[in-house]
């Protein structure tokens, strides 16, 4: 207990009401979760029962024979969600670099980086649209021709379809650019000077200061940021069901169209009808465990980060 | 009354522009209010037939300012649970009810067929104008088997038109609809492997393609993708201008959706004597079209509020009769005669 706060206790105050405020309100938050997860997991109860653990593994989702296996959907959402982390990452990072380090004069760099930060601020069915414009007949010209010389191999055999996994991913790794670089950016700038300043002391040039000093001290911040944008891509609805093409089959190939189990909530919810619902609402919370448990990961790696680089600021 | 206090208010604050806002603000909720002793209706329920009914109350309404109406395409499933919850004074459906449905309002359902439709497979080739398919070709693309606009089984029916080589991109619907039900019965009833591998239902797994949400996500995907071809009511082909293929009816002919072969469509299905729910699931006739449907309202055969239920009667009176004109302008198909007297004999249960 700090000393304070022992303090305050010693003076016998009335009730903090400010106090008593903040914690009710912090209380509020835990149980509304805690609701949340009940309204899921009690209608989802019946198919909790008839699939069990089969809900995962199962390849079929049938409404109309009462056949519900994930699935398709559990591999769509991870597969756009990494995807689009594997064309984000490297870009977000170098985007990083570029703003912590000073090869633009400061104000040039506020503007980009406050650029990059606004694309957070689009609205997820502007992005829809946009790739409906824009990166679907893109990935139709650019995919046809992948199929027909690539074919062979099953990422990118044919037909291709405008809507698809790769028009998705492209789109979700705009959407998480800038929270990793935002992020990223942030344990960049965080790495105190003294390193820097050390490393150009034993000789070392400027990039190899940058890989091999900066990057490592903040690479627990990058891979928090990354942890972020993972979670983020997973639960994004909205644009994903604008351009991915809802379908419940497997498929190895990007060109194909695919589903995540955001995607098939916002599509199916609507009609769904006896058991549909509660197979559902098991998505929903397969969904929701998942991103808990990411978030959760991301913010783990963080809190580890601040300890192993508190001795070093 | 209103504007009395209003101008009071306006007065002391020396005519500013300000002024002139609050007596907007004002007022206008104080006169909404004095408006409201209207009949209040609230409809919910499919989103085939919801552009026709949005005119259906706008019509209404203004030869009878007396009535607020609200409906909202929902969709048929959502509109069947809303009016079980008696949440609205008359629920929507392509699917109508089935038993069980009905038994469980206990209320009591009287179902009223509004108007029809008919579904089209609209496509997008450029420069392709026409294009006939026959039952097997229509049946193999939506199973998967027929992959390119080249296919012999197309070309066979299409002689003199050139096909592109390129893949066909099958568009179909994600979500549960009024329009998977009819157009999945319809393969189903016209092929046994369809039937098998798909079945029938408001929502079916496709074996292939891509899905969009509602009739008009299947639309956009048509107009978005070169060499695509789904499944939509009429009217939403025939407003984005996208040209629909000629199918072969059971009598071997080659017929496009119009409202005069939807008609006869609609005029060879046997409705049951006394409930209302009947699909021409694959008509006979040389000049139907195959793919044809009502949708059906749903009311109370009771209503709790006797306003309320006269106020819905005269609407659904007025929309069999005055309302079947704008059927045809919007891409329905008006409902035969015999049909509309059948309903209107229906209509009288309600109370």
């Amino acid at each position: 207990m700090s000393p304070a706060l022992g303090n305050m206790k010693r003076l016998k105050k009335p009730p903090d009401f400010f106090l008593a405020l903040t914690w009710v309100a912090s209380v509020a938050a835990v149980l509304t979760l805690l609701w949340i997860l009940e309204s899921i997991v009690l209608p989802a109860w019946p198919a909790i029962q008839q699939d069990g653990l089969g809900f995962f593994t199962g390849t079929v989702w049938d409404v109309n024979r009462n056949r519900y296996g994930a699935l398709p959907f559990l591999i769509g959402t991870a597969a756009s969600s990494l995807i689009a982390l594997c064309i984000a990452l490297p870009l977000g990072i170098f985007i990083a670099l570029f703003l912590s380090e000073n090869f633009l004069p400061l104000a040039v760099r506020q503007v980009i980086r406050f650029v990059v930060e606004l694309l957070a601020a689009i609205p997820s069915v502007v992005y829809g649209l946009w790739g409906i414009a824009v990166v679907i007949p893109i990935v139709q010209q650019f995919g046809g021709y992948l199929s027909d010389y690539l074919g062979s191999i099953p990422l990118f055999s044919g037909p291709a379809t405008g809507n698809s996994m790769l028009t998705a991913s492209l789109v979700l790794a705009i959407m998480v650019l800038p929270t990793i670089t935002a992020v990223s950016r942030a344990a960049l700038v965080a790495v105190p000077a003294t390193l820097r300043e050390g490393s150009y002391a034993v000789g070392a040039t400027r990039w190899e200061t940058i890989f091999r000093v900066l990057v490592p001290t903040a690479a627990p911040g990058i891979v928090a940021a990354t942890i972020l944008a993972f979670g983020r891509a997973m639960g994004e609805t909205m644009a994903v069901a604008m351009l991915i093409g809802n379908s419940p089959r497997l498929s190895w190939s990007l060109l194909s169209p695919a589903g995540t189990l955001a995607a098939l909530l916002a599509n199916q919810f609507g009609e769904a009808q006896g058991l549909q619902i509660s197979a559902l609402m098991y998505a929903a919370l397969a969904l929701v465990l998942l991103t808990l448990f990411v978030n959760m990961a991301g913010e783990a790696v963080l809190r580890h980060a601040e300890k192993t680089t508190a001795g070093i600021r | 009354m209103n504007l009395m206090t209003g101008g009071v208010i306006a007065t002391r604050m020396k005519n500013s522009k300000v002024s002139f806002l609050f007596l907007a603000t004002m007022t206008a909720p104080l006169l909404q209010w004095s408006a409201s002793a209207a009949t209040q209706l609230q409809g919910a329920g499919a989103t085939f037939p919801a552009p026709l009914y949005q005119r259906w109350i706008a019509e209404y309404t203004k030869g009878n300012p007396n009535v607020q109406i609200n409906y909202q395409g929902v969709g048929s499933g959502a509109g069947i649970k809303q009016f079980t919850q008696t949440l609205v004074s008359f629920g929507a459906s392509d699917a109508a009810m089935t038993d069980e449905e009905i038994a469980a309002v206990k209320q009591g359902v009287v179902l009223i067929p509004a108007t029809a439709g008919s579904i089209v497979l609209p496509y997008n080739l450029p420069g392709v104008a026409t294009l006939k398919l026959s039952r097997e070709a229509y049946v193999g693309i939506f199973l998967g088997k027929i992959k390119k606009w080249n296919d012999p089984a197309l070309a066979k029916t299409n002689q003199g038109v050139s096909l592109p080589n390129l893949s066909i991109t099958v568009c179909e619907r994600s979500d549960g609809s009024g329009t998977n039900f009819v157009f999945t019965k319809h393969l189903s009833t016209i092929s046994p492997e369809f039937k098998d591998k798909v079945g029938e239902g408001t929502s079916v797994t496709w074996p292939t393609g891509v899905a969009g949400k509602g009739n008009d996500g299947v639309t956009a995907l048509i107009k978005q993708n070169k060499g695509a071809i789904g499944y939509v009511e009429y009217g939403y082909a025939k407003n984005n201008k996208l040209s629909s293929a000629q199918l072969q009816n059971k009598a071997g002919e080659f017929v496009a959706a119009t409202t005069a072969s939807g008609a006869a469509t609609l005029a060879t299905t046997q409705f049951p004597p006394n409930l209302l729910r009947a699909w021409p699931s694959d008509p006979d006739g040389k000049e139907c079209y195959p793919i044809a449907t009502f949708t059906w309202l749903l009311l109370y055969k009771k209503y709790d509020n006797g306003q309320t239920g006269e106020a819905v009667k005269k609407f659904v009176d007025w929309g069999l009769t005055e309302g079947q004109k704008f059927s045809e302008e919007l891409g329905y198909v008006p409902l035969p005669k015999e049909i509309v007297d059948k309903g209107m004999e229906a209509l009288k249960a309600v109370q």
